[in-house]
């Protein structure tokens, strides 16, 4: 495969080994966007193995990551101007902190690499620096035990590096903690955006094809006009459900997530209420807003899985009344709308 | 902490003092600042910070500290219900989501 980050190699005594750039390359932006929005993301990963960044010799640190491309690029990115190595273990294509979770960028694959690439030859010291999130797979004791080398944990960003580096390998407070600012929500709302897919065109499909239906029988028209405003109620509420309550988060009251899509489903349900589209009588008004909820609460629910901060027993927790509520909004949402095909109440 | 706090009294972090041996660890790893030290030996300060990363539990070699972890996600639970699994992230090899 061609890759545009490799120029050259290095000979050691362990064996030749790819240089790389630390400057990005259009293709790599232009990767770093499409990642994003989950365009052939499945592919983007690098080789495992050991790469030389600028011009490292014996002494040179080493640096571990996971071979999900934007991962190794961050990572090559903040080693700028420094000369070290980096030690790619596999990660299946997986970010360190998903990798860690699931058990892919673990103690086990550390020690694995560390033995095929031979580092013990590459470099005379017995220190790796592993990004803190990896922490959560890696047992620093256990590397250690079974390699020789000890464990060093790196800042949770990788721009820190550099700090890190210059401060003797020590990491302030602020470079150990996760933060989840604005810029970091907005930036996982498209992963958010395609989770409902195929769902987000069949059901406004599904509300398009029954707004057809009229006490008299079935009209076209009435399909198109109708079902367009169920169809424009659908995305605001999807909308305020994943755009919304996570870029907004903070400031939305309730720690639920799913009480927090309550409130940015309602609020743009109101918006359309006041611009006259939600619907025509009472009963699809309340309809529109027990829907738009229910649906606006899932779809915040789910962010809880890019959150940085929720714990599996609190989203079980949350889950265990939302969920059921959830439903009920819907169905009974679903069930007032419905009648308001035959009955105009 | 940006101010972000999640459900209170839910998490399943427990640190068993008596084994600890003050080596700093657990606080290095967290990255919600749960961790402090007092009389040489770690102390929770912030349990519900915590999510349940395991990060700690995992790097504590004297094995002084027990959480129950896993991924804080709602999909990845809908995931384990409808499989009879414990909750599981199955995404592919997508980037963002656990
Ligand atoms: S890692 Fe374990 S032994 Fe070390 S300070 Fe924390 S609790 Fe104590
Ligand atoms: S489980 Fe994770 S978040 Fe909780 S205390 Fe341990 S390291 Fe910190």
């Amino acid at each position: 495969m061609m890759t545009g980050y490799i120029h050259g190699e290095i000979e050691t005594t362990a064996g030749l080994f790819p240089r790389i750039e630390t400057q990005w390359n259009r293709s790599d932006y232009w990767g770093a966007i499409k990642t994003r929005w989950s365009v052939g993301r499945m592919k983007y990963r690098v080789a495992p193995g050991i790469y030389a960044v600028g011009d490292p010799d014996r002494n040179s640190r080493v640096f571990v990551t996971g071979n999900y491309k934007l991962s190794f690029d961050h990572l090559r990115r903040a080693l700028t101007g420094m000369n070290g190595w980096i030690l790619v273990i596999d990660t299946k294509g997986i970010n360190v902190w998903c990798a860690a979770g699931k058990g892919t960028f673990s103690t086990k694959e550390i020690v694995r690499r560390i033995r095929i690439h031979h580092l013990e030859q590459v470099v005379d010291h017995r220190k790796i620096i592993v990004p803190q999130l990896g922490a959560t797979g890696v047992a620093a004791h256990e590397v250690k035990k079974m390699t020789g080398f000890t464990v060093i944990y790196g800042p949770v960003l990788a721009e820190d590096i550099k700090a890190f580096i210059d401060a003797g390998l020590k990491a302030t407070e602020a470079m150990r903690h996760v933060t989840f600012p604005l810029v970091e929500r907005v930036k996982l709302i498209p992963v958010d955006i395609f989770y409902g897919k195929y769902y987000m065109l069949i059901v406004p499909l599904v509300f398009l094809i029954l707004s057809g239906l009229y006490p008299g029988g079935y009209s076209v028209d009435l399909a198109l006009i109708s079902g367009g405003k169920s169809a424009i109620n659908l995305f605001s509420g999807y909308f305020a459900g994943c755009v919304l309550t996570p870029a907004l988060l903070p400031w939305i009251p309730f720690r639920r997530f799913s009480a927090k899509g309550v409130v940015t489903g309602w609020f743009v349900a109101l918006l359309l209420l006041l611009a006259g589209t939600l619907g025509l009588t009472l009963t699809e008004k309340v309809s529109w807003f027990l829907m738009m909820g229910a649906l606006s609460s899932f779809m915040a629910m789910n962010f809880t899985g890019s959150s940085t901060y929720t714990s599996l027993s609190g989203v079980q927790k949350e889950m265990k009344t939302a969920l059921p509520a959830q439903i009920a909004m819907a169905s009974l949402g679903f069930m007032g709308w419905i009648i308001t095909k035959f009955v105009s109440i | 902490m940006n101010g972000l706090v999640y459900l209170t009294d839910v998490v399943t972090l427990v640190l068993d003092r008596s084994k600890c041996s003050g080596c700093r660890m657990c606080m290095e790893v967290c990255p919600h600042a749960v961790f402090g030290i007092e009389h040489k030996k770690a102390v929770i300060l912030h349990k519900d910070f915590c999510m349940e990363c395991g990060a700690c539990a995992k790097n504590c070699k004297e094995g002084a500290i027990t959480v129950k972890s896993g991924v804080g996600c709602a999909a990845g639970i809908i995931n384990g219900i409808l499989r009879g699994t414990e909750p599981t992230c199955d995404c592919g090899s997508t980037g963002n989501c656990c």
